[in-house]
């Protein structure tokens, strides 16, 4: 069985969550492997990231340099092909920095590539099994990977679910002499901060939230009358925000803002991952859409087949009625 | 500017619910309703603008058969130069190394400074332009969501990173980069506009015209096949409230109240 390695995200010293769940990967992949953790980063924030993973890889492989201390794709890369053995399978999170990397990575090592696997199902012969999604979530994929001559996986995070088990004291041996000198056409400068927005949608109980099923930009006011009724705020998916009906402050997911209401009522979004990884504290979730095959009926609490810009408008008026009453 | 954008030709799921056949071995494609890919569509707006403002060229090519001609069609109403088909038997069944090794014959025949694809196909795996510019040898960025043109050698562009924050880089050209939506509003196209350009001939290069060793590319040559797909059952799924409108607007507002409350 291929060697495994798990690239290792982390920030400020502090692993990723990814780092345990690539060893649940791992072991999907091949039940007796010892998968290896490669840390590239600089001074004590690499230190202490492998301290860290010591408890959960038993093999850390340590790359100090200081071109590390913000991670470069291009400079990780031909970091990877040096000290990677030809044959590996190498497991990388699908987040911002994987998809800089991991497809590139696996052309310099001549391994296959298969990204943002949600399962695996083991090795038969030579193929790694697997399961990717497709088309929004909206049907899943089996899929064979030829991996003889290794392979590069990217890994959703939070589809393996960290194993259970006492710490396994692993030990750590530094590579940054094998890594040289290193150059890249890209050299990062800053990150601009998002900026904050006219309403805060972290701060609410209650998310009236749209997606592309708002249709047009002047539907948007059926939700925010909605959302003012309720005592709520509206936020939204990416489609929303792509189209500029709504400022990117009001976005929810993996690349918008993460919210924590008690009630999240999804009108007229079809549940992309990237959307619910955004909505965290398990609210009571609500989903209306017209299309009764969309995956957030998968997830939701109670689902509702209509069309929101029918159901929302009757919505309004009920809370309305029932505020007159009371 | 040379600008090359690579664009696809995929199942709209703005437009489609995407099922299984009834065999379960593919989706539904009949009555399907095709598009081009909408982080592509991004990509070549992208390049108009940036042609608008240094000059230049942009050429929007794609890997498939005739069918796959009214995309290229369609951007070139929007106001790309050129579109060309890559279009060979060989190339059935490739996977996306298979397609970034097309994409590369193609594009060291011409003479491009800068190389777009859209950040990831509905049914892909945000894998092409990467694998691209590791075969060129040139640098990438994915994710990409503003790009501005320094000087003739440099780009600075900004890159979508986690919590809605940008990931601010200088990358020298020749560069590949991954477009995400939202990066522009791309351009209105109309049925005039498609019209004016039905008649504009697109080149068709084959592989051996592009130099293209058939063993790399095609079925025989992907390590990555798709077995078939499935429908997956997460979790025990929503409640799903089948009363009337009424009564369901009755039942959502009891459950905001005393789930969340109400201000």
């Amino acid at each position: 069985m291929a060697r495994i390695f798990a690239y290792i995200a982390h920030k400020g010293g502090v692993p990723d969550d990814t780092a345990v769940e690539l060893v649940a990967a791992a072991k999907k992949i091949d039940q007796a492997a010892s998968p290896t953790a490669v840390a590239l980063g600089w001074g004590a924030d690499l230190d202490a990231l492998c301290a860290t993973l010591r408890a959960s890889y038993a093999e850390v492989w340590k790359i100090a340099h200081e071109t590390f201390a913000y991670p470069n794709a291009e400079l990780i890369r031909k970091a990877l092909v040096k000290v990677v053995p030809p044959g590996s399978i190498v497991l990388v999170p699908h987040e911002h920095f994987g998809i800089d990397l991991a497809p590139g990575l696996s052309i310099k090592l001549n391994a296959a590539f298969v990204s943002d696997v949600v399962a695996i199902d083991g090795v038969e012969g030579n193929d790694l099994k697997v399961v990717r999604q497709e088309f929004g979530g909206q049907v899943s994929a089996h899929v064979r990977c030829h991996i003889a001559a290794g392979a590069v996986v990217t890994v959703r995070p939070g589809a393996f679910k960290p194993l259970e088990g006492a710490a396994v004291n692993g030990n750590v041996a530094d590579k940054s002499a094998e890594v040289g000198v290193l150059a890249a056409g890209r050299r990062y400068l800053e990150t601009v901060v998002a900026e904050a927005g006219d309403v805060d949608i972290t701060k609410f109980n209650v998310l009236v939230s749209i997606g592309r099923g708002i249709q047009e930009k002047d539907n948007v006011g059926i939700a925010q009358e909605l959302a003012d009724a309720l005592g709520a705020a509206v936020s939204c998916s990416r489609p929303v925000v792509d189209a500029k009906w709504m400022e990117k402050s009001r976005q929810v997911g993996s690349s918008g803002k993460t919210v924590k209401p008690k009630v999240y009522l999804a009108c007229g979004i079809s549940g992309a991952f990237q959307h619910l990884a955004g909505i965290k504290g398990s609210p009571f979730l609500i989903a209306i859409n017209k299309n009764p095959k969309a995956p957030i009926f998968q997830v939701a609490d109670v689902g509702i087949v209509d069309d929101i810009l029918e159901f929302l408008p009757e919505l309004t008026n009920k809370v309305r009625e029932m505020r007159r009453v009371a | 500017m040379e600008i090359l954008v690579c664009a696809r030709r995929v199942p709209d799921t703005s437009e489609n619910e995407i099922e299984l056949n009834s065999t379960g071995n593919d989706i539904e494609r009949d009555e399907l309703v095709y598009s081009i890919n909408e982080p592509d569509n991004y990509a070549v707006e992208e390049a108009l603008q940036i042609t608008a403002k240094v000059g230049g060229q942009v050429t929007v090519v794609t890997v498939g058969g005739e069918d796959d001609e009214e995309i290229l069609r369609r951007e070139m109403a929007m106001g790309a130069n050129q579109g060309v088909l890559i279009s060979d038997d060989a190339f059935q069944g490739s996977d996306g190394k298979g397609i970034a090794t097309i994409l590369k014959g193609f594009a060291q025949k011409g003479n491009y400074d800068l190389i777009l694809t859209g950040v990831q196909a509905e049914d892909g795996g945000a894998q092409v332009g990467g694998m691209l510019a590791a075969m060129l040898d040139y640098p990438f960025a994915s994710l990409v969501n503003s790009i501005e043109v320094l000087d003739g050698k440099k780009l600075k562009v900004g890159r979508e990173i986690a919590g809605g924050n940008r990931e601010m880089n200088e990358i020298d050209l020749p560069c590949v980069l991954s477009i995400q939506t939202g990066i522009n509003e791309p351009r209105y196209v109309g049925m005039r506009g498609i019209r004016a350009v039905a008649s504009v001939p697109i080149p068709t290069p084959s592989a051996s015209e592009l130099g293209i060793d058939p063993a790399t590319v095609g079925s025989s040559a992907a390590k990555v096949k798709r077995v078939d797909y499935f429908v997956p059952a997460l979790g025990k799924g929503a409640e799903m409230l089948r009363g009337s409108r009424e009564e369901n607007v009755e039942k959502v507002l009891e459950l905001v109240a005393a789930k969340g409350g109400l201000k």
